[in-house]
């Protein structure tokens, strides 16, 4: 920080709690105001305003407060968290609060935006419809994914979500179409080999001289967790809405955003919900989330696609609880999946993509896309359950439906679900190992499908015509 | 007339103000020099809590705060219909023109648009006696929607002057002698949005808000005027559910509020409304629907106002003698809302840190439904039903909002996660939902069919015993099981698959006729009826699910009218004569 930056400076702090500064005796402060915190030792860091009245404020530092006393300079800037954004952004590597990590000087720009940003209004939306072939048959298939949508995956401690991630932003195409994309990746209190590995991956493919990297790592301050998945969505924004670019968001992972939020929630002494978590985490992510989408008239996106860590592998937990009433569905990783070898262990029963219907069809896909899909869930979830009954009455008790459905179930994970981490199958390709396991099926069990698409794409009539 | 304060503290969307005189709870206030809006929630010595409808980034402590004496109110009149406003009653279009695709603050335009004229047509003469309710004259506000200006609540006269033409909403239509003096009267109106509007007479429930949707007008009907609570976990298809119902409900005026909800859903609605084609007149759907969309990273307070805002709309064409739908999606985030504001408030929490009134305020949201004879002398009638969906966290109904929300309700669906994993949608679990209107739908749905109620309890009774076998064939296999039990096992599947499993996106399936749920259902009992003996005299399950009439049962759904069906009952009695020859058994 330089000195010639205006603002007037205050060493009236009379409390430091956890992460929250108060300070007294202060005036023509606002709220949301962006504060510069200087220790005696010469330590600066940020904060910014959480509730003032006439002579006191109160303010969260994003930074450790550990070491700091009352004798700290606070400086008030006048200014809301803003930041510059320009083309020059891509292709760097910054913190969690938008220090460059890659020894390259700080970005500068005339143009300087709320990291806050502002809401889409409802009306200028566009309704995202354009299919993202994402080369895994578990989210093309059954879970697909348009542009403008937010999919979170939710995971556990030891799963291959960042493999999956890093595998739909090396894929994600749209089919025949070449455009301006970037990619933004914001992380959240990430193990550093987790951060060297989306690097590597980016790396590798060429995107990292399309990608902005903003890292705040697990031995990184957790409360500047608060501002980094801000930062990342106002460049996003920015990136998509001024320079016409598709851009794909990464965040992981949230969990640890949510855990930052408590601690200051809790050092304010407000009233805990679940978990001790604030009653405002739904609004608080959604502020994040709802900042993904289209907007009529422009031409690039913002697609987001939120990692999260279920704690115990909860799905009823607040983070992927409240996340799933926000996001446009999810998808959904699971241990028992992972422990039989399959890759990406996803477990599409509960995986959902709201948005799927106004990508898929005819215009986009294929016409039997959606009856397809809805015939493998169906079958797969009476083959799962069929397995639950096994453990019961063993294979011999099934009746030889039951057993189909079981040998349904199996051959799904096989041979649809689990693919390579570099095999990228088409839409067409995805579609045709569907057909290839429904023809398992006794022809009027396949019930979901309208008659003529059965006609059309089941193996016996391809075959015979 | 208007009280000059200013800001004392900032804290989130609350705002602490001290005036030179003391406001009212309620009032709507000008915040600093941006000029938010926001309104008066609590009093307290020489302080005024204001719940700011924006964002509060950036206002001091000291900046002037401005009284207007009046509360939040709906302004009514043409020119809302087949719009979207926000919480507070903007038109998010005219927004959009104003500021550019984000919602920038400080904005305040006026709901009704004062310069468009409409042609008002009288249907009252001069010197002739009114009162508060009755219609003065019509307006064509959209090609199917006729509005009737009515005459303000509390008046009451003798009509002095009336005018057919063009006028803007604010200009006078006409005058009314009253015992303190003639009035003007406008198009338009307004209405504080947190206290009901007045009606001559609450009346009886008496007929089912018809659907097109099975599950829903089959086994749990809401009646017209009635109240339905819509609980379920993220994905189990609340938003499509409430989506189809307003597509298709055979009310005259859908409201649809999505508050706190995804902004990308309500995009899809703004889309695919105005192409949705009636289904009652042929016209467009948009024509007859208003969308208040508040979405959810829209500041909490406005979207605790846009529930009343979308509720008090509703009122008023119910007044009008319409038959209103509201959909509310979701009233967890509504109640949300409350609790986030009762904590600013530093108010002590009840359950899961919710205020301890809000029991009351729901019970007040699902009071303002009914089916009532409106104020005026002809006697109207009109209805308002609510439809509240509310979002449990962890999928788990014992949450203060659920709860609450099922004390003050006639109907619940209750959606299950189980149902839709396997994309049985309308995921609506048939033995934990209820419905409390049964008797007025057994009185509207005998005319279709002599002995639906029997029928349909006989259908709920098979799902009840289906789900009770499939306990016991969990443990030792289906195929151990006796065949009169498989039988009702199948008899389960073919009332899943072929009545209550219903596309929103397939062309004939997605709306049913309520002949044909009727026929339906009749026919799925009926061959229930006729395998259920043949099975008595030792005919083996397997012999009847290979009957090719079991997979066409299932499509019958899907093909147009009813003929298709008929057919089916001619082919199903001749499968089953044929099997039972075969085995020489006697067939009922």
């Amino acid at each position: 920080m330089t000195i010639e930056e205006a603002g007037v400076v205050y060493k009236t702090t009379t409390e430091i709690r956890g992460p929250i500064l108060f300070i007294e005796n202060i005036k023509d402060v606002a709220y949301d105001e962006v504060v510069r915190i200087t220790t005696p030792t010469g330590y600066e860091i940020s904060g910014s305003v959480l509730d003032v009245s006439k002579d006191y404020a109160m303010v969260q530092v994003f930074g450790e407060t550990s070491g700091m006393d009352l004798n700290v300079s606070v400086r008030f800037t006048g200014e809301t968290l803003r930041i510059p954004v320009s083309d020059e952004l891509i292709g760097r590597v910054f913190s969690g609060s938008l220090a460059p990590l890659d020894g390259l000087p700080r970005p500068l720009s005339t143009d300087q935006r709320d990291v806050n940003g502002g809401t889409i209004n409802p009306a200028a939306r566009d309704v995202p419809s354009e299919f993202i072939q994402t080369g895994l048959s578990a989210i093309d298939g059954m879970n697909s994914l348009v542009r403008g949508q937010k999919l979170p995956i939710f995971s556990e401690s030891g799963l291959p979500h960042n493999q999956v991630a890093a595998q739909i932003a090396r894929q994600a195409t749209i089919p025949g179409k070449e455009e301006e994309f970037a990619l933004v990746f914001a992380a959240m209190g990430i193990k550093n080999e987790e951060a060297e590995f989306f690097k590597e991956e980016f790396e590798k493919t060429g995107a990292i001289s399309k990608s902005v990297m903003i890292l705040n790592l697990a031995d990184d301050p957790p409360i500047e967790r608060i501002v980094t998945p801000r930062i990342a969505q106002t460049i996003a924004e920015y990136l998509a809405f001024d320079l016409d670019m598709h851009v794909l968001t990464i965040m992981t992972d949230m969990t640890n955003y949510a855990e930052a939020l408590r601690s200051i929630s809790i050092a304010r002494e407000e009233i805990p919900t679940r978990k001790g978590y604030p009653g405002y985490l739904y609004s608080d992510l959604a502020t994040i989330y709802e900042r993904a989408g289209r907007i009529k008239g422009k031409k690039g996106s913002v697609t987001l696609m939120p990692i999260l860590s279920m704690p115990g592998g909860d799905i009823t937990h607040p983070v992927p609880d409240l996340t799933g009433y926000i996001t446009e569905g999810q998808l959904i990783l699971q241990r028992e999946l992972a422990l039989r070898g399959i890759y990406p262990p996803m477990n599409v029963l509960p995986s959902l993509s709201r948005l799927m219907k106004d990508g898929i069809g005819e215009k986009t896909t294929r016409k039997d896309h959606s009856d397809v899909s809805n015939q493998l869930y169906m079958a797969y979830a009476e083959g799962t359950r069929a397995r639950g009954l096994v453990r019961i009455v063993g294979v011999v008790g099934l009746s030889e439906r039951e057993r189909t459905w079981l040998e349904f179930a199996d051959q799904f994970e096989q041979k649809f679900v689990n693919q390579g981490v570099y095999e990228n199958r088409t839409i067409e390709q995805t579609l045709d190992i569907a057909w290839d396991l429904l023809a398992m099926l006794p022809e009027e069990d396949l019930i979901r499908v309208r008659e003529a698409y059965i006609k059309e794409f089941h193996p016996k009539y391809r075959r015979a015509g | 007339m208007s009280l000059k304060g200013s800001i004392d503290r900032i804290n989130g969307s609350l705002v602490v103000a001290k005036f030179e005189a003391e406001p009212k709870i309620g009032d709507l206030v000008e915040i600093g020099s941006l000029r938010l809006m926001g309104e008066i929630v609590r009093l307290s010595e020489d302080k005024a809590y204001i719940q700011c409808y924006e964002a509060t980034s950036s206002l001091k402590p000291g900046e002037p705060v401005l009284d207007s004496g009046k509360p939040l109110v709906a302004e009514l009149g043409p020119g809302v219909m087949g719009t979207i406003v926000d919480g507070i009653e903007r038109s998010e279009s005219k927004l959009w023109e104003l500021t550019g695709p984000f919602v920038s603050r400080g904005t305040n335009i006026v709901p009704l648009d004062r310069t468009k004229k409409w042609a008002f047509e009288p249907k009252v003469m001069v010197g002739g006696k009114v009162r508060g309710g009755d219609i003065i004259g019509v307006v064509q506000e959209t090609e199917s929607f006729q509005h009737r200006v009515l005459v303000p609540p509390e008046l009451e006269g003798t009509i002095t002057s009336i005018e057919k033409g063009d006028f803007t909403v604010e200009d006078v239509v006409g005058t009314v002698e009253t015992r303190t003096g003639s009035i003007g009267l406008r198009m338009m109106q307004t209405w504080p949005v947190r206290r009901p509007r007045p009606v001559k007479e609450r009346l009886p429930l008496m007929m089912p808000l018809m659907t097109g949707q099975r599950v829903i007008d089959t086994f749990f009907p809401v009646a017209k005027g009635g109240a339905a609570c819509i609980p379920g976990g993220f994905g189990t298809g609340k938003t499509v559910m409430l989506q189809q119902v307003s597509k298709w409900a055979d009310a005259d005026i859908i409201i649809l509020i999505g508050c706190g909800e995804r902004g990308n859903e309500m995009a899809d609605v703004v889309a695919h409304f105005p192409e949705i084609s009636d289904p009652r007149s042929g016209r467009l759907l948009i024509e007859r629907t208003i969308i208040v969309a508040n979405v959810s990273n829209m500041p909490v307070s406005a979207r605790e106002a846009s529930i009343y805002m979308g509720i008090t709309l509703g009122e008023y064409y119910r007044d009008m003698g319409y038959d209103v739908a509201v959909m509310a999606d979701s009233t967890s985030r509504w109640a949300e809302a409350l609790r986030d504001m009762s904590g600013r408030l530093e108010e002590i929490p009840a359950e899961s840190g919710y205020p301890a009134y809000l029991a009351d305020r729901i019970a007040e949201i699902y009071e303002r439904a009914g089916r009532v004879v409106t104020l005026g002398s002809d006697q109207r009638i009109g209805s308002l039903t609510l439809l509240g969906a509310v979002s449990p966290p962890g999928g788990d109904f014992s949450e203060p909002v659920t709860t609450h929300t099922l004390r003050f309700v006639g109907t619940f669906w209750a959606l299950d996660s189980e149902l839709a994993f396997r994309r049985h949608f309308p995921a609506i679990n048939w033995l934990r939902s209820f419905t409390r209107y049964m008797t007025v739908a057994s009185k509207w749905w005998s005319k279709y069919e002599r002995n639906w109620e029997q029928i349909r309890a006989k259908a709920l009774e098979l799902l009840e015993e289906a789900a009770e076998i499939e306990e016991t064939a969990r443990i030792i296999g289906e195929k151990a099981m006796p065949d009169e039990q498989r039988l009702i096992l199948l008899l389960a599947e073919l009332l899943r698959e072929g009545f209550l499993v219903q596309s929103a996106f397939h062309e004939v399936d997605r709306y049913c006729e309520a002949e044909k749920q009727a026929a339906l259902l009749k026919v799925i009992i009926d061959f229930y009826n006729l395998a259920e003996p043949i099975i008595r005299q030792g005919i083996p399950i397997e012999k009847i699910r290979e009957l090719g009439i079991v997979s066409e049962l299932m499509r019958l759904k899907e093909r147009k009218g009813l003929q298709p069906i008929d057919a089916a009952r001619i082919e199903m009695r001749k499968q089953i004569s044929q099997l039972a020859e075969t085995y020489e058994v006697k067939v009922r």
